[in-house]
């Protein structure tokens, strides 16, 4: 059985003017990668920062091994923020040794840099990083203190796509290894690639929670059928949940080999017939009526 | 505190000024630029009139009215107070009067190797002699070399040069890592807002130290003014002094967001400090109001400390009371600067 390492209860973060966070309860187990998902405004980054203690909680407690967050949370916790400036003349070798220095245990320096692909840049100004560079040594200042648990703000970022499935890559060793991560995501396929768990947030409230492919398989029985919409033009759809969409038509069933048929008897081609999956996406706009990125 | 934490922010801190060329170099030319310009512009004649301070000039007699008719000579009157007295004399041997004269005893002061003071104890005895039936006047020869403006005004500038490093150094630093999310990333790890700040003042005091100690001794060889107190008296004014106006600038930058506010509110202190703390002038002559407030500025009471020990080779003791204002003021500053800091 896994032990908690850290339990959220009736978290409340109260503004003047807005409840940012409303009443959150999670249980994160050790080694679990968890992600929390929601559109902007919904108040994941707020309730984030609670738990990495940069923000004061207006009510409610958390727990990380037990006991209420204090020193012992902040020299086992390893922190990357989204946007993060560092020290402007300093070399990354330097970044490194500095926050290393912060902490009483820290990892073994050249082992991070060299999984964190770092050797090529170790002299390098700061300033002069590109921006994979720079998300991985983000990453590698967070893995300094050879953390228990590991907080991910949108580590993807702004990456093209080569770095950003290289990024994955670092985080699937760093899953391997046992730590627990919670990790924060614009990109769904990146939640579904790495998560163990998510939890999506709207309006300070966690809406949904569980694995991915469970909270998929609770929501969603069907699957999308997508067409051109001229490739359907003699044909009547009214029979089918159908949604137009940049001259697609997306039809929604559960019974697939039903509307092939149909297809069929209507003399539809089925070239470029798609067939796909209910996605972590359509979950979320499902659930919030929002697109992720609104 | 954690030793090796605040040594790895020290150490960091210290790399990154030392490799912003552009702000070490400014803070080394600025005072060097000033004190080469002012050294230009006061190394001709400058013509001025002869300085001559009176003491009891309302029972001046017959041919010291004749002389105070003369043209030429600006004379301007002292009360008629030992400490007063003491001070001009002390004036006339740096040579910034040319002449004190009590007109009621027939009594004068003046320095021998100043020519000023040569040519209008001249003028002194020339009108005397007209007025034969008098008795002559009493010359009183007081000696000491000469105070340039020059030497009057390098430990303002120093003091200055450092108060611009302190407050703008620290305060506007740390307000740029805060609107950067440096700080809210240090936040994050174990580092205390006390390592942090600490770790700043101390890195800003050892550059300032080195700085100061450079344009110092480059200045000396160059323009040798006048050094006649302890070069370690000196230093810790000069450490006071810093430690004083970092800490001011930490209270500007505790909570401040943008670089353009704490700009504004820099600007705002230090310009002030840098024109009324007697850097440029004596506020000896200045409003009674303006030297009350004058007194609430580190700058002003830095100055005044490295001005005696340079100029009068006062020691310790005989500048306590600056000491003691600065240290007051860099604990409460220091006190409330950490108190009101705020990472975000």
């Amino acid at each position: 059985m896994t032990t908690a390492l850290l339990q959220i209860k009736n978290l409340v973060k109260q503004y003047p003017s807005v409840k940012a966070v409303d009443g959150i309860d999670i249980n994160l187990c050790s080694g679990v990668c968890f992600g929390l998902l929601g559109p902007n405004g919904a108040g994941k980054t707020t309730t984030v920062e609670i738990l990495e203690g940069i923000t004061d909680t207006t009510s409610g407690d958390i727990l990380y091994k037990g006991k209420p967050v204090g020193d012992q949370f902040r020299k086992e916790a390893g922190i990357m923020f989204q946007s993060t400036a560092l020290q402007d003349f300093i070399t990354v070798r330097e970044t490194l040794q500095m926050f290393a220095n912060f902490y009483p245990r820290h990892s073994n320096l050249d082992q991070l840099i060299q999984r964190c692909n770092l050797t090529e840049y170790l002299d390098q100004d700061n300033r002069q990083l590109s921006g994979g560079q720079r998300q991985r040594l983000l990453l590698a200042i967070a893995l300094v203190n050879d953390p228990d648990i590991l907080f991910l703000d949108e580590p993807t970022t702004g990456l093209d796509p080569q770095a950003r499935r290289n990024f994955w890559d670092l985080i699937d060793d760093i899953k391997a290894e046992g730590k627990t991560i919670i990790l924060t995501t614009h990109y769904m396929e990146e939640a579904y690639a790495l998560c163990d768990e998510i939890a999506i947030m709207d309006h300070g409230k966690i809406i949904a929670h569980g694995t991915p492919k469970a909270l998929l398989e609770a929501n969603f029985n069907d699957v999308i059928l997508q067409l051109p919409e001229d490739e359907l033009m003699d044909m009547d759809l009214s029979p089918f949940s159908i949604h137009k969409i940049r001259g697609q038509v997306e039809i929604t069933t559960s019974d697939v080999n039903k509307v092939i048929t149909t297809l069929i008897k209507n003399n539809i081609s089925l070239a470029k017939l798609l067939i796909r999956s209910r996605t972590l996406d359509d979950l979320f706009i499902e659930l919030t009526g929002k697109n992720l990125r609104s | 505190m954690l030793f090796n934490r605040f040594l790895a922010l020290l150490s960091t801190r210290n790399k990154e000024f030392l490799r912003d060329h552009s702000s070490l170099s400014w803070n080394i030319l600025m005072p060097v630029l000033i004190i080469a310009g002012l050294a230009f512009a006061f190394s001709g004649d400058i013509g001025e009139k002869f300085k001559v301070a009176i003491i009891n000039q309302d029972t001046a007699t017959i041919q010291t009215k004749s002389f105070l008719t003369l043209k030429y000579i600006d004379f301007y009157q002292i009360d008629h107070d030992e400490k007063i007295i003491q001070h001009a004399i002390q004036k006339i041997q740096r040579h910034q009067i040319d002449l004190l004269l009590d007109a009621e005893k027939q009594q004068y002061w003046v320095n021998p190797e100043s020519p000023g003071g040569y040519l209008v104890e001249k003028i002194l005895l020339g009108s005397e002699s007209t007025h034969s039936q008098q008795q002559n006047f009493k010359k009183q020869t007081v000696e000491g070399k000469q105070i340039r403006y020059l030497d009057w005004v390098i430990p303002g500038i120093l003091s200055m040069n450092m108060m611009f490093s302190a407050l703008f150094g620290v305060g506007f630093v740390i307000v740029r890592y805060r609107k950067n999310g440096m700080l809210k990333r240090l936040k994050a790890t174990p580092i205390t807002a006390f390592e942090y700040l600490s770790a700043q003042v101390v890195s800003r005091m050892i550059l300032i130290m080195i700085v100061t100690a450079f344009v110092f001794y480059a200045a000396n060889f160059f323009l040798d003014f006048v050094m006649n107190g302890s070069h370690l008296n000196l230093f810790l004014v000069f450490a006071l002094g810093a430690f004083s106006m970092i800490s001011l600038g930490l209270v500007v930058a505790a909570r401040i967001t943008s670089e353009e506010t704490a700009g504004g509110l820099l600007n705002l202190i230090s310009w002030p400090m840098m024109f009324f703390s007697g850097v440029w002038f004596s506020l000896e002559g200045t409003v009674p109001m303006m030297q009350t407030i004058s007194e609430i500025f580190p700058l002003t009471h830095v100055t005044a400390a490295a001005r005696a020990i340079m100029i009068d080779g006062a020691g310790l003791l005989d500048i306590a009371y600056h000491l003691l204002v600065l240290s007051l003021q860099s604990i409460a500053f220091l006190l409330f600067g950490s108190w009101y800091f705020k990472w975000e």
